[in-house]
């Protein structure tokens, strides 16, 4: 069992109560997943600019001068955001590979929580409300953002193991229920040349949809794929730069609520999570079909991304 | 007329009080209002009381209800009604997976959609849906009756036993050992009368009726080597 919400603004008057609301969500799926939890939050780009959301166990150590060696390192200028546990390098977008290995020499002990432009990712082992309490998420403000709180059943309770997952720049990936074929689909990926950190079988979910991205495939279309070649229980929701999207197994055991009214999109495993948004009475209220793939975008013209769905 | 504000006072003092009516009770009609998506609202009833639950529910809404009528004005979770023994549960919106699992008696009105494996190993209870259902359908049924006044999803009736299915639109497929199967006079009156119980205007003459070819569960001495 796991607990996954997330919220798409329509109108972006909301935006600055984002994280508030979905803060309130994900503390409302507590039960489903106590043991730990996570956000995706999709919140301003500056041109030119991409953002690396990075994580150590111990951030004193790390983060001290972490922009400036980096900095240093690719001879460009770097800043930093520190949020407890994370911080938020903000670097050229041409420099994100070339950040990636100085960061493995500089900083060893660091881990890639997310890399995009507008996307960062925060997660740690605990409560739900000690997690939203650690990183101030119901301060932060976006377009949208998604959330999954934990109860792990394939591989142990760790930040790395915690959702949501980078699966590219600008996407991320929330997963409730357990893939029972990620051993041999690992070894698979590994062979391909996809890295994969750890034994959590989502993380290969993710990684799976990374390299039919890295093969041609759009978002939608990997998704669509995913339904055959994924064995196991699956709600999935991904969240791209300009939107999110949801696909659920064909068993489709594993639950799922959407409401949409003209300010919002929202999901919650169930309805409990929905139910202090605003306006959700009157609400359109529904149980998203097995093996669809729905998603829903801020651009009127879809990216190639989205193009498949 | 009794009020529950179901945020202000928890669900076991609800539910407790709900179990201790007996038949002899003045307090025939509770309303719930703040239910806000809680879980087993309204379960284990065993009173001819009315409860109204003013919202939409979690999970297992009016389980192994008896004797009591639960109408929830909003949408209700996985497994409502859920070992039903007797009595009703009224939904006006959608009910999500397993509606009426495992049901003995007593009738589940659904006035919206279901979603997948509604009245999964029903033995007996009667279920209508105003809309319609989705796959898995009445798996494993064994006794009872489902109308679904929309359309049903795939597999329907798959490994079926006794129950009699009712459909009236299209059925996307049928699952193993379930067949289609005349309506003869005793049908359409057992559906008008389910139709009417459930405030339905549909006509029986416009459903279709499914059951099982009984090749699956009953033994086969040529089948033998296969047991």
């Amino acid at each position: 069992m796991c607990g996954i919400v997330g919220l798409f603004l329509k109108d972006q008057s909301l935006a600055p109560e984002l994280g508030n609301m979905l803060t309130d969500m994900l503390i409302t799926m507590t039960d489903r997943g106590p043991d730990s939890a996570g956000i995706a939050i999709y919140g301003t780009d500056a041109p030119g600019m991409t953002k690396l959301t990075v994580q150590s166990a111990t951030p004193e150590a790390d983060f001290a001068g972490l922009a400036e060696d980096l900095g240093k390192a690719l001879g460009v200028t770097i800043t930093q955001s520190d949020n407890d546990t994370h911080t938020v390098l903000h670097l050229p977008s041409d420099q994100f590979e070339a950040a990636r290995t100085a960061l493995t020499d500089i900083r060893p002990s660091v881990r890639i929580m997310s890399r995009g432009d507008m996307l960062e990712i925060y997660k740690e082992v605990g409560l739900p409300k000690d997690v939203a309490a650690r990183f101030n998420l119901s301060g932060m403000s976006g377009t949208h953002g998604i959330g999954h709180t934990r109860m792990a059943t394939e591989s142990a309770v760790t930040t790395m193991g915690a959702h949501p997952f980078n699966t590219g720049s600008d996407q991320c990936l929330v997963h409730n229920g357990s893939l029972s074929n990620h051993n041999s689909l690992r070894r698979k990926l590994r062979r391909e040349g996809v890295v994969i950190q750890t034994e959590n079988d989502t993380e290969v979910g993710a990684a799976y949809l990374t390299w039919k991205m890295m093969n041609g495939a759009s978002l939608g279309e990997a998704l669509q794929s995913s339904l055959d070649d994924l064995d196991g229980f699956f709600t999935f929701v991904v969240g791209t730069k300009d939107g999110f999207g949801v696909v659920r197994d064909p068993i489709a055991c594993k639950p799922a609520v959407m409401a949409e009214t003209d300010q919002y999109v929202a999901f919650g495993s169930e309805y409990r999570a929905l139910v202090n948004l605003p306006g959700i009475e009157q609400a359109r209220v529904w149980e998203p079909e097995p093996a669809t793939v729905y998603f829903w975008s801020h651009n009127d013209s879809p990216t190639t991304h989205e193009k498949a769905a | 007329m009794q009020t529950y504000d179901l945020e202000a006072n928890g669900l076991r003092g609800l539910n407790s009080a709900l179990q201790a009516q007996s038949a002899a009770t003045n307090q025939t009609s509770w309303e719930v209002v703040n239910p806000k998506g809680s879980h087993a609202i309204a379960v284990g009833l065993d009173a001819p009381i009315e409860v109204t639950v003013k919202g939409s529910t979690g999970y297992y809404c009016g389980g192994m209800n008896q004797q009591a009528t639960v109408m929830v004005e909003g949408s209700v979770g996985p497994g409502v009604a859920e070992n039903m023994m007797s009595g009703q549960v009224v939904v006006n919106g959608d009910a999500s997976q397993y509606a009426g699992a495992t049901g003995h008696g007593g009738l589940l009105v659904i006035k919206g959609n279901a979603s997948s494996r509604c009245g999964i190993s029903m033995k007996g209870i009667n279920i209508v849906v105003h809309g319609n259902i989705g796959h898995m359908s009445a798996f494993m049924a064994q006794a009872g009756n489902l109308v679904v006044c929309g359309d049903a999803g795939d597999a329907l009736g798959d490994s079926l036993y006794e129950a009699r299915l009712f459909v009236r639109g299209s059925v996307k497929s049928l699952g193993a050992d379930c067949i289609e199967k005349d309506m003869r006079p005793e049908h359409l009156e057992i559906l008008k009368d389910l139709l009417d119980r459930a405030g339905c205007d549909a006509k029986p003459e416009e459903f279709k009726r499914y059951g099982s070819a009984r090749q699956l569960y009953n033994f086969d001495v040529d089948n033998a080597a296969a047991y």
